[in-house]
């Protein structure tokens, strides 16, 4: 086993009785990395985790963790820890009693248990909390319990569904740091699913895009949100002005913008509002659109490419409804896609 | 006061008269001194209470209703659990038949359930009568069972499983451990519907009881066609209030009208 390949997903089928969700799937993992599964709902992302926990048996492929093929491995076998979205804690358990079950399970008594569910109960920061029934914790606090009551069982691999989703602002970063400070002090390898770009940009090492139960595309944070390489990963991550090239150029009513020297071999080109300039430039639109957002504009043209968006500074003068103006899209700053679907 | 205005608690009024006046007469005539089962009472005395522990049939058929009522309802939780669990939990093909199939002997009149139970499966077979009178109980139970059992697993979220799966737990274990606990509510619920459904079956009873075996009901309305003193009213107050008593300890202790 290499490092590179702690846990490994190879041609991996996922399906629900005929309908197939995730069609030959190969992924790798570092051992101690943390990876977001990032898409939107149906793509799959939550059918992988599930694979990987072995909830979901798996249709043809393989999964190996730490050297050894889990394939066929049960889930109570696997070693993996998964925190779900609602937590998922026992009602008729208290707090302790949660944190305890899998060591009982594992035969765990006496000191040793007491020992562990202690310092497991002392690193979520609710040690005074141990006897409480799980509804008498708040959303946040029940989080907490879930990933202790992982946690002490040491899994190679801990899989959280959506962590972040079901707490309030506040509560979402003080989360984002504690799974970040537990992920460096174990040294667990971590995957969390996700729909929420941001979640997956702040918290992952590397993030995982799926579409359709397929791989966009895989890369740093910084990867995926300066250079997206589909149109689908583009319009993701907040790109909105995406256009195919044919042939190297861009069609617009003036005719065809010859872009092959800045993007030879660019299937499609992509701007963040942010990077469309108003009042000079090439090009011609009506504002069909116009709202303001404190430190900028927004707006919305008619163009013969389409619509476009645009996010410039409030300082600058500002566009009337209908008023026609002139844009660029600075090829320079283009991301250049090689996929457009 | 007009028209409109008397209409509520007229309403109220009949409701009550008619729901708890028989109960109260009843109750009025078992401490009646008289000889016979009459309203209003005749003096006051505790005679025919005393009496109801001297009958020797109304100790016998009371011992086969309580082992009718527990074993049935016992039985009917045994079948039920597992039933509400698989169709609570998996999408299985005809759920809703067995759905209907399961509830089937709360909408089919009692009578229809005994001469059919008699009919096609009591004489063909040659079943017992006591044998034949639990299999009807516990066929009696059953809906009540599935349903109460059903609602609380319905109010359980099902990934507690999982996580107990996870973390190192059969599927079998699973539910034991998680499920079982977490609906124990639901489980005396229904044991005590059951409870109460099943020791005051008559009709059914009717048709399965024979010769020395009879359920206590049964065995009521035999007594009252041939003696006609205020010791069956005297029975059917002691059991009514021991009814409530139930109702009223598993409402004190589990929430009871939650589940029912």
């Amino acid at each position: 086993m290499s490092d590179a390949s702690y846990l490994s997903l190879r041609k991996l089928t996922l399906a629900y009785g005929d309908s197939v969700a995730v069609p030959d799937l190969d992924l790798d993992i570092r051992r101690g990395e943390l990876i977001a599964l990032l898409g939107p709902s149906g793509c799959g992302k939550t059918t992988t985790m599930r694979a990987i926990a072995g909830l979901l048996p798996v249709k043809s492929g393989h999964v190996r963790l730490d050297g050894a093929d889990i394939t066929r491995v049960p889930a109570n076998k696997r070693a993996v820890g998964l925190v779900f979205q609602s937590y998922a804690l026992f009602p008729h358990l208290s707090v302790y009693e949660n944190v305890a079950f899998g060591l009982k399970l594992k035969g765990m008594r006496g000191a040793e248990l007491d020992a562990k569910v202690q310092s497991g109960l002392k690193s979520v920061g609710l040690s005074s909390f141990a006897n409480r029934k799980p509804a008498e914790l708040s959303g946040g606090q029940q989080q907490r319990v879930a990933l202790a009551r992982s946690m002490v069982m040491e899994p190679k691999v801990l899989l959280l569904d959506e962590p972040l989703s079901n707490l309030d602002a506040r509560l979402r970063l003080e989360m984002r740091t504690e799974l970040q400070r537990v992920q460096k002090e174990t040294g667990v390898t971590m995957i969390f699913v996700t729909h929420d770009q941001a979640e997956a940009l702040a918290l992952a090492d590397r993030i995982v895009v799926m579409k359709s139960g397929k791989i966009e595309q895989i890369g740093s944070p910084e990867d995926i949100y300066n250079r997206p390489l589909s149109s689908f990963v583009a319009d993701f991550v907040g790109f909105e002005n995406i256009f195919p090239l044919v042939e190297g150029k861009l069609k617009t009513s003036g005719g065809l913008v010859d872009l092959s020297s800045q993007a030879p071999s660019a299937a499609g080109l992509a701007w963040r509002p942010r990077m469309v300039t108003l009042g000079t430039g090439p090009f011609r639109g009506t504002v069909r659109g116009t709202s303001f957002a404190g430190d900028s504009r927004e707006y919305l043209l008619d163009t013969s490419m389409g619509p476009i968006k645009a996010e410039v500074e409030a300082s600058l003068p500002a566009h009337a409804m209908g008023s026609d103006v002139s844009f660029n899209l600075p090829a320079e700053k283009a991301a250049p896609l090689s996929r457009f679907a | 006061m007009t028209i409109r205005s008397l209409f509520i608690p007229l309403i109220l009024f009949l409701v009550i008269t008619f729901l708890i006046g028989p109960f109260l007469i009843i109750v009025a005539a078992s401490f009646s001194a008289g000889e016979t089962l009459a309203f209003p009472p005749q003096g006051f005395s505790l005679r025919w209470i005393g009496k109801v522990f001297t009958v020797e049939s109304f100790r016998a058929s009371f011992g086969m209703s309580l082992f009718l009522a527990v074993g049935g309802t016992a039985a009917a939780l045994v079948l039920g659990i597992p039933a509400s669990y698989a169709l609570s939990r998996y999408k299985l093909p005809g759920a809703e038949i067995v759905r209907t199939i399961v509830s089937a002997p709360i909408i089919v009149p009692g009578i229809i359930v005994g001469l059919a139970l008699l009919r096609y499966i009591v004489v063909p077979f040659q079943v017992g009568i006591t044998p034949a009178l639990f299999l009807a109980h516990t066929a009696l139970v059953l809906p009540y069972a599935v349903r109460v059992v059903s609602a609380s697993l319905d109010n359980l979220r099902s990934d507690i499983e999982e996580a107990a799966v996870l973390l190192g737990s059969s599927r079998l274990g699973a539910f034991f451990r998680v499920v079982m606990p977490n609906i124990r509510g639901g489980i005396l619920s229904a044991f005590i519907l059951g409870f109460v459904t099943s020791f005051n079956q008559v009709p059914v009873s009717l048709f399965l009881s024979g010769p020395g075996v009879r359920t206590l009901p049964v065995d009521m309305i035999a007594y009252m066609e041939i003696v006609f003193d205020p010791s069956v009213a005297a029975l059917s107050s002691l059991l009514a209030f021991l009814s409530i008593g139930i109702v009223f300890l598993a409402e004190r202790f589990l929430g009871f009208s939650r589940y029912v």
